[in-house]
């Protein structure tokens, strides 16, 4: 759906400014929600304006269903754009529209529909946004979540193939989050729309993408299936990101005794009574360290950092990864005592879902 | 002071006068100065079509004929005034010098009121598939409106201002008559009267156009 390839950005490449984006490759399939994070800085921001050619590359190609359209210009441009979506941090409303009158705005720009056909389309957008009373109201009358459905709805309204989400969240609170996001994962659902969102909390990525990719200085440091990152973050960023969204420190086990693991349940797995079972059956004894259980999108998973005594650890754990668990040795006991197939860190864990 | 000897038709015939050159001179000033303060802005730095050179250029002669006191301008302009309306008095002769003046000012006061429109709506409009063209006609003038009519008050007052200068080269008006009467012939009353009906017209134009202002902001 969406290819770039070899993306270089510099904002003054003459003057010798250090490049925004470095090599950057990636590519999002149709109708998924790719996420993008990073910290602030991270570029991330222009990588999603190199989409829409808001920013054009210095060097590399960008790919539209195949398409080359790094160098589109005029009519084929504006073509290309409306074919994009795109939904803003600030929402970026005309304030001297009404509600209606922003959703009806790229319409009226296209100029393909009669003055009546832009009413019912504006009228059925506002329905899906769930904002059917307040057509005629102006943007300052709302609140911020208001807004962005009104962001939304017009970002909608040229029937787009792919919806760019610009820090679509951090203006609103966490409950309008959490509705926003669900409204975009709806869309996403419904209409087919490949959603591509910039984010820096690791919480949105979480609850709302399918893949993702974190951007450091420019560059892609990890990419992958959202589970897999999320629990199973290889690069210290990403680390970073997934204890910032734990509101938890790194974890401290220097003096702790037995074999340090952590477990990764997903799926239907994460609610069966697997560990006191294997407990009790090879004679161990487990203390958790750390842990966290939750949802990523619509599937839960539990993640125990544990350290493992006495009885017959190997069969234990030989006995949690049949039973579907995912074992990973953070410390502790000598990894070598453990037979092959589990992974230490920080090798990425990969048969997780 | 005696007001019966004010004469009054006198009065109204300048206030007549003082309003035909401010209404002339404003909508010419505004046909003039709006479209180069848009060539200002959209020339402007970071803008969709940023020409430095141009910018540098328009910038500079605008400049020149804003720092030219408005009364000197009156005079400098003569030979030219009156090869474009065959005369340099009365209210003909005065209109094209108050054009002059004002239009640099007012486009200056447009670049500031575009200037203030969130780039984000601009942003947005691109993202969407506008062109530049559309996204100055159909965003930034849009949502700069009420800075726009603020900036056309305030030249409005300019010009009233202008207009009490122009008298003393024989453009006629509120401030001929108090220069006049009121300066040269000693009638302080007649100033007086010309000062408060001035008062009272400034008063007024900055009042409508606060409350056009508020009607039309919606942010």
């Amino acid at each position: 759906m969406i290819r770039l390839q070899a993306i270089t950005k510099s904002f003054a490449p003459k003057r010798g400014a250090p490049p925004v984006l470095h090599g950057i490759d990636l590519s999002v399939g149709k109708g998924e929600i790719f996420g993008i994070i990073g910290a602030s800085g991270a570029g991330k921001s222009t990588l999603v304006r190199l989409i829409n050619l808001l920013e054009r590359p210095t060097s590399g190609e960008v790919f539209i269903d195949d398409q080359r359209i790094t160098d589109a210009k005029g009519a084929e441009l504006h073509e290309l754009r409306r074919s994009i979506g795109m939904v803003f941090q600030h929402f970026n409303l005309l304030s001297g529209r009404t509600v209606a009158g922003n959703v009806a705005w790229p319409l009226e720009l296209a100029g393909r529909l009669t003055r009546a056909e832009i009413a019912a389309k504006v009228t059925a957008l506002l329905a899906r946004v769930g904002l059917a009373d307040h057509a005629q109201k102006y943007p300052r009358q709302l609140s911020g979540g208001q807004k962005q459905r009104v962001g939304i709805a017009r970002a909608l309204a040229n029937d787009p193939k792919v919806l760019l989400c610009d820090e679509a969240t951090s203006a609103l609170d966490p409950q309008t989050t959490g509705q926003v996001l669900d409204l975009l994962q709806e869309i996403n659902l419904e209409l087919g729309v490949t959603i591509v969102m910039i984010t820096h909390e690791m919480d949105v990525i979480r609850r709302a993408c399918d893949r993702v990719a974190v951007l450091e200085k420019g560059r892609v440091v990890e990419e992958g299936p959202v589970a897999a990152v999320f629990l199973h973050p290889s690069h210290p960023v990403t680390r970073a990101l997934v204890r910032e969204a734990e509101g938890d420190g790194p974890l401290e086990t220097g003096g702790i005794i037995g074999q340090h693991l952590r477990l990764t349940f997903t799926g239907e797995g994460a609610h069966k009574p697997v560990l006191g079972g294997i407990a009790r059956d090879y004679g161990v004894d487990f203390a958790i360290l750390g842990g966290r259980v939750g949802h990523i999108r619509r599937n839960p998973y539990a993640q125990f950092s544990i350290s493992l005594t006495g009885g017959n650890g190997l069969g234990a754990v030989a006995a949690l990864q049949a039973a579907g668990v995912a074992v990973e040795v953070i410390g502790g006991a000598a990894a070598a005592s453990l037979p092959t197939g589990i992974a230490t860190r920080p090798e990425r864990h990969l048969h997780v879902v | 002071m005696w007001f019966d000897r004010i004469n009054w038709p006198d009065i109204g015939t300048a206030l007549s006068q003082t309003l035909s050159m401010v209404s002339v001179s404003l909508v010419l000033t505004v046909l003039i100065g709006l479209p180069l303060g848009i060539l200002l802005f959209v020339t402007g730095k970071g803008q969709p079509f940023a020409r430095p050179l141009g910018y540098g250029v328009l910038s500079f002669v605008l400049n020149i004929i804003r720092s030219v006191p408005f009364i000197i301008l009156l005079i400098v302009l003569m030979p030219v005034t009156v090869l474009i309306t065959g005369t340099s008095l009365g209210i003909r002769g005065v209109i094209f010098p108050l054009v002059v003046g004002t239009s640099p000012f007012f486009a200056r006061l447009v670049e500031t009121a575009l200037r203030e429109v969130d780039r984000g709506v601009i942003e947005a409009s691109l993202a969407m598939g506008a062109s530049p063209v559309q996204t100055i006609f159909r965003a930034v003038l849009p949502e700069a409106l009420p800075g726009l009519i603020a900036a056309v008050t305030v030249t409005a007052i300019v010009l009233v201002d202008y207009t009490a200068m122009s008298g003393a080269i024989g453009g006629g008006g509120l401030g001929d008559l108090a220069i006049r009467y009121g300066y040269h012939r000693f009638q302080t009353e007649i100033m007086l009267v010309c000062v408060v009906v001035l008062i009272l017209l400034v008063q007024l134009i900055q009042a409508s156009g606060n409350s056009l202002v508020s009607h039309f902001s919606r942010r």
